[in-house]
């Protein structure tokens, strides 16, 4: 207020340390508000590309009840394309994607093992490697019990292989 | 007797007011009409009004990239015809292939000669960039259309891929599969990017539509404009990269 006061007329534009032209200023804000609209764009065009329905196989299924599967066995659920593997210690769910280029593995009984027919890559029923160009083991899903007694995997949820379910 | 008639006809053609507004300067003749018949034509003010000899010769440059743009206006012209017999839809996408190789006239001919352009012309593509780049000529003033050629080469493999989906059969589903599993192992960006490319998370209908759209409409977009400012840049960087040798040698032997 003191130094509104002390400053005897308004200034020219231009005469103090404003270096900025009305010309430049507007170009400024123009320049800034095709910026803020740009950047509106893109994001309302990156949530138009997002789907919001899939109609995908939905990533959770039921793999029914426990019973179904005996103890120390191996399970390929063609339509889910993972492996319901029952041990002492309990429940796991191996994919059955193979993780060198994504073709379907199939387990075999006599050797033990689970086998993929592209490029010969090897796994134990835990989907631990034994060998071929797949770089990382099989993963786990997330496999919990639903309230009425249903085994229910989650094939986006990915868990340590040492979590295994006790049902 | 009938060639005589026939440039009195041409003669005549020419001054008419039709002929005179289209092309609105006199025969080329002389050299300056010779250039206003490349400077005022919307399709050839692109290209320089004069060359070098030396750049003509077919061991300057083997025409690569001619070749390589002669063979990208077979793959537009084949593609559009594709186009009226294919639906992107599943399995439709299957069916339509199929009927192209065997029930449509002549599809057989046109999807093939699409398919083997598109091949030939990422061989195109390399081999030229190989020549431009042991020629040196990417060095300055031309390191820059450098760069536009390494974006047009990414086109040409994003085009490749894109139409690969296309047939929708296992060896596309697979390849689609792998490559944008490829995408996803990039830190951060990689799995959003594969989930807007495939528009979910499997290769399916939305993958298929989305591939269509890219190779039919963006990529070719994308590349026409790339081609405009390559073809441009040739002429402002002073002209074809000629090598020294070349040269030298041509004036060994005239002497």
């Amino acid at each position: 207020m003191s130094e509104s006061d002390k400053s005897p007329a308004p200034k020219p534009l231009g005469a103090q340390a404003i270096s900025t032209s009305r010309r430049d200023f507007l170009n400024e804000v123009a320049v800034g508000a095709l910026g803020i609209a740009g950047l509106g764009a893109v994001v309302i065009t990156y949530r138009y590309l997002s789907p919001n329905v899939l109609f995908e196989p939905s990533s959770t299924f039921r793999a029914g009840n426990p019973d179904l599967y005996p103890v120390n066995s191996v399970t390929y659920l063609h339509e889910q394309q993972v492996y319901i593997v029952r041990t002492e210690q309990g429940f796991y769910a191996v994919s059955a994607v193979c993780t060198h280029l994504g073709c379907i593995t199939q387990w075999k009984p006599d050797a033990n093992q689970i086998a993929c027919p592209c490029h010969g890559s090897k796994f134990r029923s835990d989907g631990t490697k034994i060998e071929g160009p797949a770089p990382r083991p099989l993963p786990h899903f997330s496999i919990t019990l639903t309230v009425d007694g249903e085994l229910m995997v989650n094939k986006l949820e990915t868990v340590k292989p040492s979590q295994t379910l006790r049902v | 007797m009938a060639t005589t008639s026939l440039d009195h006809a041409l003669e005549r053609l020419r001054s008419t007011r039709v002929w005179k507004s289209i092309f609105r300067r006199d025969p080329a003749h002389t050299n300056r009409t010779r250039s206003l018949a490349i400077f005022g034509n919307f399709f050839l003010h692109a290209l320089p009004a004069k060359v070098r000899q030396q750049s003509l010769r077919v061991r300057a440059t083997y025409y690569l990239g001619s070749a390589t743009f002669f063979l990208f206006v077979v793959l537009t012209i084949t593609g559009i015809l594709l186009m009226l017999y294919y639906h992107p839809a599943v399995p439709q996408a299957y069916r339509d292939m199929k009927d192209l190789r065997f029930v449509v006239s002549n599809g057989v001919f046109l999807r093939n000669l699409h398919r083997l352009a598109a091949q030939a012309m990422v061989v195109a593509v390399f081999w030229h960039m190989f020549h431009v780049f042991y020629r040196g000529g990417y060095r300055p003033p031309r390191e820059f259309n450098w760069v536009v050629g390494v974006g047009l080469l990414l086109i040409t493999l994003f085009l490749s891929y894109t139409g690969y989906l296309l047939p929708w059969d296992q060896l596309a589903f697979w390849a689609i599969t792998v490559g944008t599993n490829i995408i996803s192992a990039m830190p951060a960006l990689g799995k959003p990017i594969r989930f807007l490319l495939l528009g979910g998370n499997l290769v399916g209908e939305n993958a298929l539509l989305r591939f269509y759209v890219l190779h039919c409409v963006i990529l070719p977009l994308v590349a026409v404009v790339l081609i405009g400012v390559h073809f441009w840049r040739v002429q402002k960087d002073g002209g074809l990269s000629v090598q020294q040798k070349v040269e030298e040698e041509e004036g060994g032997k005239e002497e």
